[in-house]
Order: C-alpha cells, then sequence, then structure tokens
C-alpha cells in the first residue's frame, strides 16, 4: 500500500493531513501511534475509501479491487464493536457476507469457523447485549476477518477494555495476523501496545500530521506476556514514546 | 400472575378504590344531581345494563380506529422513508406533514363526510389523519439516527440501498417506530370518536362517538361516563397490544424493553 501526497481539510480550514506519505509493505502489521486528533483515523478513513481526500492518492499493489469471487478486500473494525444489536452474534459476524450475496449456508458456516477462531463458538446464539465489552469486540473482529481480507484496518479497537482484556485480544489479534497473513493497519494511543503487537510502528506528529518516526521494531517474532518486562521492549518503548513526545511540539 | 406483578398491580387498585369511595361518597353526601355528576355506582350499574350497546359500539369504534391505525402505520413509515431519502426531500416536505399534527380534525370531519360519505369509512379516515404524525415524525427521528460508524460500514461492503434500508435503518428505527405507533394507538380511537360525531350516523352498530353523543342530548349523564369509559378502555387495549407487540420484538436487544 502507497500513500502519496495525501491531504485532507476539515471545514473550518482544519487542516488534518497536508501532504503524508507513507508506504505499508503487503502482509506487515504497521501500527500508528499519534496524538489525539493528528489524523491517524482519517488516514484509516481515506485508506478504507470512505473518506475523500483534496489532494493525493493511495494505491495497492497489487490492486485491492475486489477480484472474481472475493468478498471484501478491506476491513475496518472501529473504535467500539458497533454491533447491530438486533442480530444475533452469528448474523452479526455473517453480515458483510450477507452483503455481498454469499448465500445463507455458506455465510453461516464461515462465520461460525471465524467466531471459533476468536473464542465465541459458544456465543453465536447470544445477542450483542447480552456480550462483555471483550466478547463484543471479538464479534466485532470476527465479522472483519469473515471476508478474509487482504487488509485489515483497526481504529482504537480495545482502547475502551480493561487492561486483562485487551492484552488478551493483543495476544489473538497477534496470533490471527500470523496465521492468516492480511496486512495490517493498527492505530492506537497505546505505546506498549504498539510495541507489542506490531512489526513497525509509525509516530505521527499533531495535525497536520507528518511522519515523526518510522521504524522497525527489533524484537522477536514470538511474543508473550513476559516480553513486555524485557529490556529491548524497554527501548523499543522509549523511543516511542520520545517519538511522540517530539511529535507534539512539531 | 407472580410476585412482582402483583406488587406493581396493588398500589394503582388500591388508588382506584380509594379515589371510588371518595367519588361516591362526595356524590351521595352532598346530594349532586346525578345529572351532572353520577355516583360511580350508578355508571357501574347502567354499564352493566347496556353492556351490549357498549361492547357494540367498541366494537364498531375499535374496527375504524383499528383501519385507521393500520393506515397510518403504514402509510406513516413510507412517508418517513420517503423523507430520510435525501435532505432536500425532507426540507420540501416536511413542513406540510406538520398540517397533520395542526389540522382541527372537527373542522374537517363535515369534509371528510363529503368525501367518504358518512359511515365507517369518514371515520376511518378522521382516524388516520390524527394518527398519522406520530408515526411519520417519530419513524423519521429513527432513521436518521442510524448509527455513523454502521452506515460506513455497510458502505465499505458495497451494501445496497435497499438492503441498508431493510437490513440496517429499519431495525435501527424500530424503538423509535413503536414509539410513534403507540402514541398513534391511542389518537386513533381519539379520531375515530371525533370523525363519529360527525360522520358515524349510517346504517348498522351506533359506535361509542354516538353512544357518547345520545347519552348528551337524553342527559343521561351515567351512559355519557360509562361510553367515555368503554372509549378508554378501547385506547388501552389497542395501546397494550401495539406496546406487548413492541415489547416481544425489541426484548433481546434494546434497553426500552428489556424487563417488560
Amino acid at each position: 500500500m502507497k500513500v502519496e501526497g495525501l491531504r485532507r481539510t476539515f471545514p473550518g480550514n482544519i487542516s488534518v493531513l497536508a501532504g503524508l506519505d507513507l508506504d505499508v509493505a503487503p502482509g506487515s502489521f504497521v501500527a500508528l501511534l499519534g496524538p489525539s486528533g493528528c489524523g491517524k483515523s482519517t488516514l484509516l478513513r481515506l485508506v478504507a475509501g470512505l473518506d475523500r481526500a483534496e489532494a493525493g492518492h493511495v494505491t495497492f499493489t497489487p490492486t485491492l479491487e475486489r477480484t472474481p469471487g472475493e468478498r471484501a478486500p478491506i476491513a475496518y473494525v472501529f473504535q467500539d464493536a458497533h454491533l447491530l444489536p438486533w442480530r444475533s452474534v452469528l448474523d452479526n459476524a455473517a453480515l458483510p457476507l450477507e452483503l455481498t450475496g454469499v448465500p445463507k449456508a455458506e455465510r453461516q458456516a464461515a462465520a461460525r469457523a471465524v467466531l471459533e477462531q476468536v473464542g465465541l463458538g459458544d456465543a453465536t446464539e447470544r445477542y450483542p447485549a447480552e456480550l462483555s465489552g471483550g466478547m463484543r469486540m471479538r464479534a466485532s473482529l470476527a465479522r472483519a476477518l469473515v471476508t478474509h481480507p487482504r487488509l485489515l484496518l483497526l481504529d482504537e479497537p480495545f482502547a475502551a477494555l480493561d487492561e486483562l482484556t485487551r492484552g488478551r485480544l493483543d495476544d489473538q489479534l497477534r496470533a490471527l495476523w500470523r496465521k492468516l497473513g492480511m496486512t495490517v493497519l493498527f492505530v492506537t494511543h497505546s505505546i506498549s501496545e504498539a510495541a507489542y503487537l506490531a512489526e513497525r510502528a509509525v509516530v505521527l506528529s499533531r495535525r497536520p500530521a507528518r511522519v515523526v518516526l518510522d521504524r522497525t521494531l527489533e524484537l522477536p517474532t514470538e511474543r508473550t506476556a513476559a516480553l513486555r518486562t524485557e529490556a529491548a521492549f524497554a527501548r523499543e518503548a522509549r523511543l516511542l514514546n520520545e517519538a511522540l513526545e517530539q511529535g507534539e511540539h512539531w | 400472575m407472580n410476585r412482582s406483578t402483583l406488587r406493581a398491580a396493588v398500589p394503582p387498585l388500591v388508588a382506584l378504590v380509594v379515589l371510588l369511595a371518595l367519588w361516591e361518597g362526595a356524590v351521595r353526601l352532598l346530594e349532586v344531581p346525578r345529572w351532572l355528576v353520577p355516583p360511580p355506582s350508578a355508571i357501574g350499574a347502567v354499564g352493566a345494563h347496556e353492556a351490549s350497546a357498549l361492547l357494540g359500539g367498541a366494537i364498531t369504534t375499535g374496527r375504524s380506529a383499528l383501519v385507521g391505525f393500520g393506515l397510518s402505520a403504514v402509510l406513516g413509515v413510507l412517508v418517513a422513508v420517503l423523507l430520510a431519502s435525501s435532505r432536500m426531500v425532507e426540507r420540501a416536505l416536511y413542513p406540510y406533514t406538520l398540517f397533520l399534527q395542526t389540522v382541527p380534525i372537527v373542522a374537517i370531519a363535515p369534509l371528510l363526510v363529503l368525501w367518504f360519505g358518512p359511515g365507517p369509512r369518514a371515520v376511518a379516515v378522521s382516524s388516520f389523519i390524527v394518527s398519522l404524525f406520530p408515526v411519520i415524525a417519530n419513524t423519521l427521528t429513527g432513521l436518521r439516527s442510524v448509527d455513523p460508524s454502521l452506515r460506513d460500514m455497510f458502505r465499505l461492503y458495497g451494501a445496497r440501498r435497499l438492503a441498508t434500508l431493510w437490513k440496517l435503518e429499519l431495525p435501527a428505527a424500530m424503538p423509535h417506530l413503536f414509539t410513534g405507533l403507540r402514541i398513534a394507538s391511542g389518537l386513533s380511537v381519539i379520531g375515530a370518536i371525533v370523525g363519529e360525531f360527525v360522520a358515524g350516523f349510517a346504517e348498522g352498530s351506533a359506535g361509542l362517538g354516538i353512544l357518547v353523543l345520545g347519552a348528551y342530548r337524553q342527559l343521561r349523564t351515567d351512559l355519557l361516563f360509562a361510553a367515555v369509559l368503554a372509549a378508554s378502555v378501547l385506547g388501552l387495549v389497542l395501546f397494550g397490544a401495539v406496546s406487548l407487540t413492541g415489547a416481544r420484538l425489541l426484548r433481546r436487544w434494546h434497553p426500552s424493553a428489556q424487563g417488560t
């Protein structure tokens, strides 16, 4: 994915992106960090095609045009779970396939499989109101993964969860990424989460966003909770923190 | 009936008994003429004596109210969907739907007789006009309140306009729709009775509006009270049926229906 000269200004002449460039290799896991309101979510929306830039463009190689038989190449996980409250977990997870015209039996089988993967195999008939915050977020993740997307965009998906649940979901997300091999662009405010999850971290300045740091993290591929106490992790976290502070004053 | 239902029912029942006792006592003690304020016992007696006329009236009025309410529900949702289709359409048409809210139904009832003839058809139209606006206004609010992130998700997966309406907007608007339907259910009975005052004179069983008018003209205030009570019960039955349907449909996912 190549982002070139992306420019987006909101009413009131608020310039959020003023010519941002970014390259993301296929299959990589990239964490996007930056101060609140710096344009991280705007960047994600532009990549997803949910918003239009005044200038610049996002290109994908190979192209992310839907290939014949492909369900949806891009998936998006929002800040909250945003499930349809009137649908069961199974029907929520199957929704993207339903919208892309997949027959009922096929989409339900696919949704069951992905719900098993995120640990919700026994909650398929429950409704969102009957789930905990962590379970709702896992259902949201299942809905995003059900189409086997090539690009997964996550906008602070676990921000509202408690530390323990967040840690578990981080592990689950990383395991799914390693298994499925999609490209992941993960927006977060948490330095620790970014360092734990990603292969590469991009730190943006306050708006209009510019890249303060673009770093491939020097951490092992296998990541467990013990990593968080190691010196290499602390070093990466410190570097990200310094970049964030630097970005605040740009 | 479980214990919590019983506990909820006792206070209003006690209040009703106390109120009726006070009413009965005051009317007897102050020797208020029966044609002015009849005691509850007299209203009960006439209600029992005229039970078949009251029941027939309730069925006649109820039928017209149901037709009016049904039309409001269907057309109200359709109009709301049309208005929600674009801000331009809403701006152009919504002010005119406000006429439905402000139109004095008593004043236009004679027109309904001219257009639809005396009888149940004009009464049903009166009921329809009075009950339409709350359905439109509430459904429109519901359609407009859909979570923008969910709209984004539907766009991301290339959902067609009809799929977005059917799978996202209408279900999301259901709580608001049922609020509108509950208001409309009570109004439909009021609209039917007002319609009967002007347009209800036709062959067949007399509706409650006709019974009210007849009792008033004969100064049979006890019958008038009984007919008004029957109209209230009719409104409550319709309201209860709509509330129950809403509660059943929304029970598992909307806070307004949980614990009902």
